[in-house]
């Protein structure tokens, strides 16, 4: 069995201080710019991409952010000339890229239908004998004379959707495709795509969702800053894909506990300085500390706590409430007294013991 | 070249499909339509014919009807031919983001449909003829090798604009002067007898829309053309066109990357 599309050695390189003239003068700047600099601006958005694929495989196209996915689909697609390496293809594709774009806005639907799918390659009697179909699935029944700049993005997506896949292609390219419209007509397109798949078409699938990949694809690869991670069965991938966004959970656990921490510290933060409102009141105003408490709504069950943090603020910095040294005095006469009855501790046990006796 | 011509007859249903597009938005929305193609050189002739008749003394002579609508005509179509072409890259940016065809295509169209809507405007020398007096005569064939120049002229030019105007949006501002330029370098509103004998006539001669008027204007009116004002502007036309195909082949897949 020969290969639908075949890709070897895939190379993708954007020069990024070249493409920035788009007028004379910065062209001739650019001239005299150094070579050097002109060099560092290159960008391989994809480096090396060798794999094959034959008719029934289903190919989900996995990776990160800015990792070539959809560079690697435009390539394959055409839309985009290989910097190196080349792409063969065998059987007729339909790419539903950039659903949205591409239709002339003064165009009514049916004109646009007709336009668009010439560009797509249909023949005037295909258009003709599908155009009610598309009509139809794109649910656009009422707008057909309406000019498509006047439709919602979603109608004109809709649209987009219903002229590509009008058509039974060999290689069918999607690009995120499955998020258009509202729920209802992404369910409708699903299917429709799940129908396609008669086992003989190539698809090529960009998605984030690794579930919709595993629903339709069979096979995947990963893509990771432009070159090819892994290339396999979907089986295989998905738990590499799956670890690869993953994170380390020592790394979470990390996280978690310095959250926790943090938060810990901004309330003993918090605690202390209503500690300090609360000895400030008691020995400014002269009330008790449990009014104190009271009069800053600290809640009942909370008292414990905030008797410990004044402690730990008279003891640290030898503040007190008047309370405490009033008690301080007091417990300190008691001492006094105690010491003027048993004049040394050995009087008292003694005593003690003569207590018990009598 | 087999290829490309089978790539070219492969793609006739686009090309048929972009040419219908020019012409219907063209007059989308107008009352009159295509009818426009018809009343508006009769119109703007009518215009030139008063105000450079007085000016140059050609009042009483009918014959400066046909002469400033020949060169009228051509250079219109020349105009938006051209103009149309160099943007027709920026302005299918949308289709070009999305699948391969030849990017040829798109500045072809442009020419192509309002190639159409020039050939309708021929229609117009008719009444033209009969203000001017002067009836049909074998000369009249000489439309033909004149249409077919223009046409390979003006798509040569419009296929190297098309290309730089993707590179540089400068082109769209610097063809307008230049237009400007060859329009007067095209003696279509003056008589050409006032300046003869001007020492900056060559100019005149270098450029190849003047001698494709001139063509026009022997057929019309019924004089003989030397042979370079056929040869000059088919040298000149194929060069362009040559240049142009060349370039857009050399260049199409970095377009992407510009738009």
């Amino acid at each position: 069995m020969k290969p639908s599309v075949e890709v070897s050695h895939l190379g993708m390189m954007f020069n990024l201080s070249k493409e920035m003239h788009d007028t004379l003068k910065d062209y001739f700047i650019n001239l005299f710019k150094h070579h050097e600099k002109m060099k560092k601006d290159e960008f391989w958005a994809l480096s090396d991409v060798s794999f094959k694929l034959y008719p029934g495989d289903r190919l989900g196209i996995l990776g990160l952010n800015g990792a070539g996915k959809s560079t690697i689909l435009k390539a394959i697609a055409g839309v985009y000339h290989p910097t190196t390496g080349s792409i063969h293809k065998r059987g007729k594709l339909a790419p539903l890229l950039e659903l949205g774009a591409g239709f002339e806005p003064q165009y009514s639907a049916r004109e646009n239908i007709y336009l668009y799918g010439s560009i797509l390659g249909y023949s005037k009697e295909f258009i003709e004998s599908k155009f009610d179909e598309i009509i139809e699935f794109a649910e656009l029944q009422k707008f057909v004379e309406v000019p498509v700049k006047n439709y919602s993005s979603g109608m004109k997506s809709r649209l987009g959707f219903a002229i590509c896949t009008a058509v039974n292609p060999d290689i069918l390219i999607l690009d995120e495709v499955l998020s258009v419209g509202d729920k209802k007509f992404r369910r409708k397109s699903e299917d429709k795509i799940m129908s396609m798949l008669n086992g003989e078409v190539t698809v090529l699938f960009v998605s984030h969702s690794l579930e919709q990949v595993r629903r339709i694809c069979n096979k995947a690869m990963i893509l990771d800053h432009g070159k090819l991670k892994c290339f396999g069965d979907i089986n295989e991938i998905a738990p590499i894909y799956a670890e690869m966004t993953q994170e380390d959970p020592e790394e979470i656990k990390k996280r978690e506990a310095k959250a926790k921490a943090n938060r810990e510290k901004k309330l003993r933060e918090a605690r202390k300085t209503k500690a300090h409102d609360i000895i400030n009141m008691t020995n400014n105003l002269d009330i008790s500390v449990e009014d104190a408490m009271a009069a800053i709504d600290i809640p009942e069950d909370k008292y414990k706590t905030y008797y410990k943090v004044i402690d730990e603020i008279e003891k640290e910095e030898g503040i007190l409430t008047k309370q405490d040294a009033l008690k301080a005095a007091a417990a300190e006469e008691a001492e006094f007294d105690r010491a003027a009855t048993f004049p040394n501790d050995e009087d008292r046990a003694e005593s003690d013991d003569d207590d018990f006796d009598s | 070249m087999k290829k490309y011509i089978k790539g070219f007859y492969d793609y006739r249903f686009l090309l048929s499909e972009l040419v219908k597009r020019g012409i219907r938005l063209k007059y989308r929305r107008s009352y009159l339509g295509i009818v426009w193609s018809l009343i508006e050189p009769l119109m703007t002739t009518a215009v030139l014919v008063v105000v450079f008749g007085a000016l140059f003394d050609r009042a009483n002579d009918p014959t400066f009807a046909t002469y400033i609508m020949a060169g009228r005509l051509v250079y219109t179509f020349f105009q938006n031919g051209t103009k149309g072409a160099s943007k027709a890259i920026r302005g299918n940016a949308g289709m070009i983001k999305k699948i391969y065809v030849p990017k040829y295509l798109y500045p072809l169209s442009n020419v192509l449909f309002n190639f159409i809507i020039f050939l309708i405007s021929l229609i117009v020398l008719v009444p033209v003829l009969i203000i001017s007096r002067l009836t049909p005569s074998l000369r009249l064939w000489k439309l033909i090798p004149g249409i077919i120049l223009l046409l390979i002229l003006t798509i040569g030019v419009g296929m190297i604009l098309s290309v730089l105007d993707v590179f540089f949006r400068d082109i769209e501002y610097l063809w307008n002067v230049l237009l400007m330029i060859i329009m007067y370098l095209s003696a279509i509103f003056y008589p050409i007898e006032r300046i003869k004998k001007h020492h900056l006539m060559w100019l005149l001669h270098l450029n190849p829309l003047y001698c494709i008027i001139n063509l026009f204007r022997g057929g019309l009116m019924k004089y003989g053309n030397p042979l370079w004002e056929y040869a000059y502007p088919f040298v000149f036309g194929v060069i362009c066109f040559i240049v142009g195909f060349i370039a857009m082949k050399k260049k199409q897949d970095e377009f992407i990357l510009h738009l």
